[in-house]
């Protein structure tokens, strides 16, 4: 019965126009199945034995990515709801879990954010371990560097956005060191050698962290800064980011495996 | 009695006792790995340490008060995850490590490490390692739907720019650098501190030129670059984010782990700067007024320390080494390992001696 079922769905003109190939039950077809999918195809067909074995890799870069597609979804169920003005943030926040159908949207973009911050360091732990930095790899092992400085200003940007008061100070607490850039900041080394006829140029008001909070303190500029930041240009970024970085995996010969 | 044992962990979480203890503690689990990583040591032991977390969360023991300020902390919403990190880390350093013994046992009996068995044999990807991924996802995910039933996201009062909360505190992640506060001015702590962070593992690929180890879990091979990376990543990086969400109270002032936060706590402030330290204390005379004169002992130590340390090394110890490397690559990979050491000596200098500054220069806001 069933398998007359499957016969006939497998056999539909619906299916065969969306899966070029037959069930994934021969080795022929199993290569099929990962070429034919632009998703799958982002793996070999064939791998090393060592290079696929969870206690290997413990599939940390995997559920990074993940966890990346999660807060993607949910962000994206978020901003609806949410609009970045001091006025109304905070609001739509509470409402977010009071009025909102489901109301956990917010939870599980939240502890979606803070398991990718650890899963990003446990792959990055896991890397260096078995040696995966190890040429031909440097390229990528830096390209992951960066993309790890990407998923914490991801979250950092995003912890903002509640407007309460464990946001704002968080932020007021992280973006005061840029203050003190040596260069570009008011507070730093390098903002009395910018100095002409005792008129400062890097000041309070035009320093790298004015640049950053759009004002001088935490306020309805930088929220709308940090909206934008974190819901368009960071994730942008991220992605293009990691299309190298699985690109390189590939290129540089699949998971590292002993030479 | 459990008081008393309440009042040693207080000891042992200060932090002249703590970052020293940490670093001990790496060295002996790198250096005893083949012992204990076996599977029932390792297990009592993360029993142990699940058993001490039970028992700090635990109220109405020991120090009763200390220990509901420690739920206090283990509790807010957004610190839970470092309990989860803490574990799971506890467990990956294990694993890291077994693997890497049980090949160092192999390659001693000249076999190949397990991995390099497994590498001639290629499997398909479908199914093998599709539904490893599909199980992990669906895994993670029915995690986090739980906790997010479970675990409401925090929302606090509005923000309110005109009252500050003691402690601010900076999220979980950061909170590694908020430590380095303590220790360093802004542009050090916020600021370079976190660039060299970048830059020096940007450059591991490039001064770590050992070949041996690569694509296999190996201790014996390559002892000194992860001992290095975990100092940094476990001491420097991990330990600092438990120090800033567990030992840091009111006013960002330092209390053992099951100390209640005394909001009047007061730490003696008597910090003193190398100048006063030369001209004061050695010379017996007033500091000069000349800026620079009265910096130049600060000025000439951190310079000698970036340039000299590197020379002495290289004709000494690092001789091999230099060869080895070529003189761009060996200067560079000294100073970033001066630079990441200047860190735990800045603490250790606090600790002993009060001091505050090496040079201190507030006309250029140039304090180091
Ligand atoms: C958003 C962050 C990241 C994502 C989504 C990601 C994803 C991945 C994935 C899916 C792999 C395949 C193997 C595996 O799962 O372990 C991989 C490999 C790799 N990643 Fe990442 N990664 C990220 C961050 C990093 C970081 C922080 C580093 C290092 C600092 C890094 C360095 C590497 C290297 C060197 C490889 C090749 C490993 C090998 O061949 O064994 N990546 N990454």
């Amino acid at each position: 019965m069933l398998k007359k079922l499957t016969d006939f769905v497998r056999g539909s003109q619906v299916w065969k126009s969306i899966f070029r190939h037959g069930p994934p039950t021969t080795a022929r077809n199993r290569a099929m199945v990962m070429l034919a999918n632009v998703f799958l195809h982002l793996h070999p067909v064939r791998a090393r034995a060592s290079g696929i074995r969870l206690s290997f890799t413990w599939c940390m870069g995997g559920l990074t990515f993940f966890l990346f597609l999660v807060e993607t979804v949910t962000g994206i169920l978020l901003m609806f709801y949410y609009r970045p003005v001091a006025a109304s943030a905070f609001n739509d926040i509470v409402a977010l879990r009071e009025d909102v159908p489901l109301g956990i949207m917010r939870e599980i973009h939240r502890w979606g954010a803070h398991a990718m911050v650890i899963t990003v360091w446990l792959h990055m732990f896991r890397v260096f371990m078995t040696g995966s930095y190890k040429p031909p790899r440097e390229f990528n092992w830096g390209i992951g560097v960066v993309l790890l400085v990407v998923t914490l200003l991801l979250s950092f940007t995003g912890y903002l956005l509640p407007w309460d008061q464990l946001a704002i100070w968080a932020v007021t607490v992280g973006t005061n060191m840029a203050r003190a850039h040596p260069a570009i900041g008011h507070e730093g080394p390098g903002s009395n050698l910018l100095v002409i006829d005792d008129i400062q140029f890097v000041t309070s008001g035009d320093d790298i962290r004015y640049a950053l909070l759009g004002g001088r303190f935490v306020g309805e500029g930088t929220l709308l800064r940090f909206y934008v930041l974190h819901c368009i240009a960071v994730p942008v970024i991220a992605m293009v980011l990691m299309a190298v970085h699985f690109w390189r995996v590939r290129k540089d010969g699949g998971i590292s495996g002993p030479l | 009695m459990l008081e008393t044992i309440d009042g040693i962990f207080n000891f042992l979480t200060r932090p002249e006792i703590v970052f020293p203890g940490a670093f001990v503690l790496l060295y002996l689990s790198l250096r005893y790995a083949r012992v204990w990583t076996r599977p029932p040591i390792a297990l009592g032991i993360g029993v142990f340490l699940a058993a001490l977390f039970v028992y700090s969360c635990a109220p109405g023991v020991g120090i009763a008060e200390g220990h509901e300020q420690f739920v206090e902390s283990a509790a807010k919403a957004d610190n839970v995850p470092i309990t989860m990190m803490l574990g799971l880390l506890y467990f990956f350093f294990w694993l890291s490590l077994r693997k890497a013994v049980v090949n160092d046992e192999r390659i001693e009996k000249g076999l190949p490490p397990v991995e390099a068995d497994e590498k001639s044999r290629k499997v398909l990807v479908w199914p093998d390692l599709v539904y490893t991924e599909l199980i992990a996802m669906v895994g993670v995910t029915v995690v986090l739907i739980v906790w997010a039933l479970l675990l409401p996201a925090p929302i606090e009062e509005p923000a309110n720019p005109g009252r500050t909360p003691n402690p601010a505190k900076a999220p979980w992640y950061f909170l590694g650098l908020q430590e380095m506060l303590v220790y360093f001015d802004p542009w050090l702590a916020g600021i370079l501190i976190p660039a060299l962070i970048m830059v020096g593992l940007i450059c591991i690929p490039y001064i770590d030129r050992n070949p041996k180890g690569n694509g296999y879990y190996t201790l014996k091979e390559r002892y000194g670059a992860i001992f290095v990376f975990l100092f940094g990543f476990l001491v420097l990086w991990v330990l600092q984010v438990f120090i800033g969400t567990f030992l840091r109270g009111y006013g960002w002032n330092f209390f053992g782990v099951y100390e209640k936060w005394d909001v009047n706590k007061v730490e003696p402030l008597l910090n003193i700067d190398v100048s006063e330290i030369f001209y004061v204390k050695m010379l017996g005379m007033y500091e000069p007024e000349n800026t620079l004169v009265r910096e130049l002992p600060g000025i000439l130590l951190v310079l000698g320390y970036m340039t000299v340390l590197p020379v002495l090394f290289a004709v000494t110890k690092g001789k091999k080494l230099f060869r080895e490397l070529g003189a761009v690559r060996f200067g560079i990979m000294v100073n970033l390992g001066l630079i990441m050491l200047a860190v735990p000596i800045k603490m250790v200098l606090r600790w002993l001696f009060n001091l505050k500054y090496i040079v201190n220069i507030p006309e250029w806001q140039l304090n180091i």
